[in-house]
């Protein structure tokens, strides 16, 4: 007899070896892929050499130079040496400073639907948009899976995340799981499997998938998943690898513990305001906000359709004066691609700074660390105190769309003023 | 339930208190990611932007004693390995984000979850991990705290995964 089951747990039982898992469970399942990046990849390598395991036995082992790509001082440097010279003497892949963020890499080339990965980063839960149980350990743990092939769960209960409805022009996947981490809080998911779900997210294409699924633990959760369908295999088609590609979804009658609707139309442009990512409101509140830097990348919403919706705001448009714009794709595909539709060619004209691919602003080493009493609004997931590299610094996190507006006033904005789509106003609008 | 092994019955200390939500971006700066293959120069930072005193003037098994979600945010496991290289004897505070919390048992720190609103900054405090209590003995207070779940106890005692592994060569972990 089979038991309905959730993504999550299905994904959990196959690796553990068992037909079905229970929330709460401990298992010990297999690693399909595991990961660790230039912050976190040194400290595994470390554990592997004292535990005197040089062999990775995970099938898929890969260490991203992403963090601090290309190095900006020598600690850095030879911290990378030292995950070059582990590479070169294993198993393990290097993806090297020129790929791009480990998160939109896996997407691109390792994560398979059914998967399981686990990654010496918080956002590897980025892959769970393909349909795989892809969650965020430490150095130690990750090590450990690429040496044994295997890592202890605990067996996440589900929240289904229900999304009807159609997404009005202007707001996106961004608004939708900022708006949704505001209703859960920071640590309203933790220990749970977030399963988006419903017309809404069907109809959703990957990269607005990823923009979900790479914020599951930003509301504490420990992944989060998509049903894998025809819009997955079509990604995994565009990647050359529609072989990878196989349908999985929950079972009706699945239990979960916790059900939230959201209804798509409903939905505003929204912000996290300083310095946690549930202190979430809608542009219309946050409005007139002056702002010095924007970013746009990161693995949270470095993809080309972003560059291309920033691109459309931007167009015929230039930064204001005071305000610096900084892009950075999240890989070297979309980088590569970006430029051979003149998106970069385009945005540079409107005042741009654009980047090599990587995390670059993200996390506070280089290419823009914000100075002291300013403020940022960056399409990344983190508006911590400090995260940009100056705890004096204040970051609003939003969607592409909402920081290029943002770049073009000098001020944070509606970006539906500046889309041309008939003076909206956010006044009395619904929030989510 | 029994200690972590080395660990006396009792820990004792004084409190070092923080707010809700201390990410692992105030724990371990992201500016100073140069500094994550140099721990002890890295742990000399540790909550700077929280408390500029604090690396400088805790002592050995003092308290980090935070409010909700403590540890939040990026998977760096810098961040509970610096918390002990300062010398934090254990972190007590009312919950912990998940990376964080399993990270701090593989690198063999107490992470403990209690009430800790009524504590304050200097109280001297005693963790008896037989009874699983919280004493404050400043102000002859005491709270319980939540029990390990027997895998993470186990893991623990062993002196972190590292070490559970070295023994095992395998995961060897109580069910449940
Ligand atoms: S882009 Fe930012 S959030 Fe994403 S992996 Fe890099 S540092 Fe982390």
């Amino acid at each position: 007899m089979t038991v309905p089951a959730t993504l999550a747990e299905k994904i959990i039982a196959a690796h553990a070896g068992v037909t079905s898992v229970v929330p709460g469970q401990i298992v010990v399942a297999l690693v399909d892929v595991a990961i660790a990046q230039d912050g976190t990849g040194p400290l595994a390598i470390q554990q592997l050499r004292d535990l005197g395991q040089v062999r990775v036995k995970a099938p898929t082992a890969v260490f991203f130079i992403d963090h601090a790509a290309p190095s900006p001082r020598a600690e850095l440097s030879n911290a990378h040496q030292l995950v070059r010279r582990f590479c070169d003497e294993t198993a393990a892949t290097l993806s090297d400073v020129e790929m791009g963020v480990c998160h939109q890499r896996v997407a691109e080339s390792y994560a398979r639907p059914g998967e399981l990965i686990i990654g010496a980063d918080s956002h590897t839960c980025t892959a769970g948009a393909l349909g795989a149980f892809a969650t965020g350990m430490g150095s130690t743990d990750v090590a450990i899976g690429m040496a044994a092939g295997q890592t202890w769960l605990r067996v996440p209960e589900t929240f289904r995340i229900e999304v009807d409805g159609r997404f009005p022009d202007g707001v996106g996947a961004k608004d939708l799981i900022l708006t949704i981490i505001g209703r859960l809080g920071a640590d309203g998911a933790t220990y749970r499997a977030l399963e988006f779900g419903g017309p809404a997210v069907a109809a959703l294409p990957m990269h607005e998938r990823l923009t979900l699924t790479n914020m599951a633990v930003e509301a504490g959760a420990k992944t989060g998943l998509v049903a894998s369908d025809e819009v997955t295999r079509a990604f995994l088609a565009a990647q050359g690898r529609e072989a990878d590609w196989r349908a999985l979804a929950p079972d009706p009658g699945a239990a979960y513990e916790r059900s939230l609707s959201f209804i798509a139309d409903e939905l505003v442009p929204v912000l996290a305001a300083p310095h946690t990512v549930d202190n979430v409101h809608p542009v219309a509140e946050l409005a007139g906000t002056k702002v010095d830097q924007v970013l746009l990348g990161t693995c949270t919403n470095g993809r080309l359709e972003d560059l291309r919706a920033a691109a459309r705001l931007l167009r015929g448009r230039r930064r204001a004066a005071h305000t610096r714009l900084i892009v950075t794709p999240a890989s070297q595909a979309v980088w590569r691609a970006a430029a051979d539709e003149g998106l970069l060619q385009e945005l540079a004209v409107a005042g741009a700074v654009v980047t090599n691919p990587g995390c670059g602003a993200c996390v506070g080493v280089h290419e823009g660390i914000l100075a002291d009493g300013e403020v940022c609004v960056s399409t990344a997931n983190r508006n911590f105190k400090g995260r940009m590299g100056n705890p004096q610094g204040a970051i609003y996190l939003a969607s592409p769309l909402t920081a290029a507006a943002a770049a073009v006033a000098g001020e944070i904005v509606d970006p539906r003023e500046l889309l041309g789509s008939g003076g909206l106003s956010t006044k009395g609008a619904h929030h989510g | 339930m029994p200690g972590p092994q080395g660990a006396s019955e009792i820990l004792r200390g004084r409190a070092w208190t923080f707010g809700d939500d201390v990410s692992t971006d105030q724990i371990a700066p992201g500016r100073l990611f140069h500094l994550r293959t140099d721990l002890p120069e890295l742990a000399k930072h540790v909550l700077e932007d929280e408390n500029p005193e604090f690396a400088t003037a805790v002592r050995p098994g003092d308290f980090v004693v935070g409010g909700r979600n403590f540890g939040l945010g990026s998977s760096r496991e810098h961040a509970p390995r610096i918390l002990r290289i300062a010398g934090a004897g254990a972190v007590l505070a009312q919950s912990f984000a998940r990376i964080f919390f399993r990270n701090a048992i593989n690198v063999g720190l107490p992470v403990l979850t209690c009430d800790t609103s009524a504590i304050e900054q200097g109280d001297d405090l005693e963790v008896d991990l037989g009874a699983g209590e919280v004493r404050d003995v400043t102000r002859a207070t005491a709270v319980p705290f939540a029990p390990l779940p027997p895998v993470m106890l186990k893991i623990l005692s062993d002196g972190g995964l590292v070490e559970h592994f070295r023994m095992y060569g395998e995961f060897h972990l109580p069910e449940g």
